[in-house]
């Protein structure tokens, strides 16, 4: 009985936690704003050079014009004084045919890159929980 | 059953040479091995598969595993296969000592478990996956001593799974809930049922939080049937599991089995190594 406490207990307190607020800072705010998401950005861009799986999905792009849309979409996803006006992410992805594990695999240069530019793990999973829901938008179009 | 685990490698070897080895899953979302050798926490099967293979890719792991506790010692080695992120293959030997009889059981189990629904990270409802797990004592002399009915046995079981990122204070959150159907005594290191009690269904659950993208720490829970009449015991654990990297995990535990074959407080520690090729 004493185990099943236990167990319980702590399958309680971890469900509980997950209801308490996030504090008062805007996501925006913790990526530290206009210099904070171009930076982010950046490594980002540096990260897709440098990766050979990755970079063949780029071989069309403007590399201006995509840093400039990143950084709007990220800095209005997070809740920043922008307004995204690019195509949609269906519209960008559709006939890009990226598959699961490319779609991963950027996931984590973006991982790679929070945790280059010094953000704390909290800060880097609300961003992946903001961008999570689009991966139904970009996979396999 | 032996030959289970070779088939397992030659499998794998036969794609590995195409160069399909899998890495497609983002890190530690897999999890690790459970002590029956699935795909899972160290003792409950969870609805993800074992190995980073994706969609489209599959993945080997090999995995040894020691727990120690007051009167007993259990050691599993096996491997895991992962095709397309949809169907998993598993084998594990485990062998359970008991010094106080100078005897040592030896158990073989096959696995098998299909995902049926989901991606724990990005579906809106948690993962599900349906599992079968075959297994065979290979001397039921003790098993037979206490009552058990059979020297083998099948469970089948069914996980859910679910990561919520950044639920917990910005922390990842994983839960698992699985449902077994099953007669084992022990995990079948005591047989399987007995002249009267058969399959019963058994309740089992983790939680874990991610500290980072490489650290989690967690809790399991195992509810288990008392078939044989010797006050067995539901099993826990408190877990901290480190991925350094793709390649290979570490998880460490503290282990309540609570009273086996009559021995009671069997408390102590877990210690398991997971390898990808």
């Amino acid at each position: 009985m004493y185990k099943v406490r236990v167990g319980f207990l702590a399958f309680i307190i971890l469900c509980l936690g997950g209801c308490q607020s996030r504090g008062d800072a805007t996501l925006y705010q913790q990526l530290g704003e206009e210099a904070g998401v171009e930076k982010l950005v950046d490594v980002i861009i540096q990260k897709i050079g440098n990766n050979k799986q990755i970079l063949p999905y780029f071989k069309d792009s403007n590399i201006s014009h995509f840093r400039k849309g990143f950084i709007q979409h990220l800095c209005s996803v997070a809740d920043g004084p922008c307004q995204y006006t690019g195509d949609s992410m269906v519209d960008i992805h559709t006939g890009m045919h990226i598959n699961e594990r490319d779609f991963n695999y950027v996931v984590e240069l973006l991982i790679d890159a929070m945790t280059e530019v010094g953000l704390s793990t909290p800060v880097q999973n609300r961003v992946l929980q903001r961008l999570a829901p689009m991966r139904s938008d970009i996979l396999l179009r | 059953m032996r030959k289970a685990g070779y088939i397992l490698v030659i499998l794998a070897s036969i794609f590995q040479a195409h160069a399909w080895a899998g890495d497609g899953k983002i890190l530690a979302t897999p999890g690790v091995a459970q002590a029956e050798g699935s795909g899972g926490g160290g003792l409950v099967p969870w609805a993800q598969l074992a190995g980073y293979a994706a969609s489209d890719e599959i993945a080997l792991n090999g995995f040894c595993s020691r727990a120690q506790v007051s009167d007993y010692r259990l050691d599993v080695c096996g491997a895991q296969l992962n095709l397309y992120d949809r169907v998993e293959l598993s084998f594990a030997r485990q062998k359970f000592d008991v010094p106080a009889l100078s005897t040592q059981l030896e158990q073989d189990i096959i696995g098998l478990k299909v995902r049926l629904y989901g991606d724990i990270v990005y579906s809106a409802w948690p993962q599900i996956s349906a599992g079968w797990q075959h297994k065979s004592l290979k001397d039921g002399a003790v098993a037979n001593l206490l009552g058990a009915e059979d020297t083998s046995g099948d469970d089948i079981y069914l996980a859910a799974s679910k990561l919520h990122l950044g639920a917990l204070q910005g922390y990842n959150l994983l839960w698992n809930v699985t449902a077994r159907y099953t007669a084992a005594n022990e995990m079948g290191l005591l047989g399987y049922g007995s002249a009267s009690e058969g399959k019963s269904l058994q309740l089992e659950s983790s939680a874990a939080v991610f500290i980072n993208r490489h650290w989690a720490v967690g809790v399991e829970y195992r509810q288990k049937p008392d078939n044989l009449g010797l006050k067995e015991d539901d099993w826990a654990d408190v877990f901290v599991a480190w991925f350094p990297n793709k390649s290979f995990s570490v998880t460490a535990a503290y282990v309540d089995l609570g009273t086996i074959a009559g021995a009671p407080d069997q408390t102590g520690w877990y210690l398991s190594f997971v390898g990808s090729l």
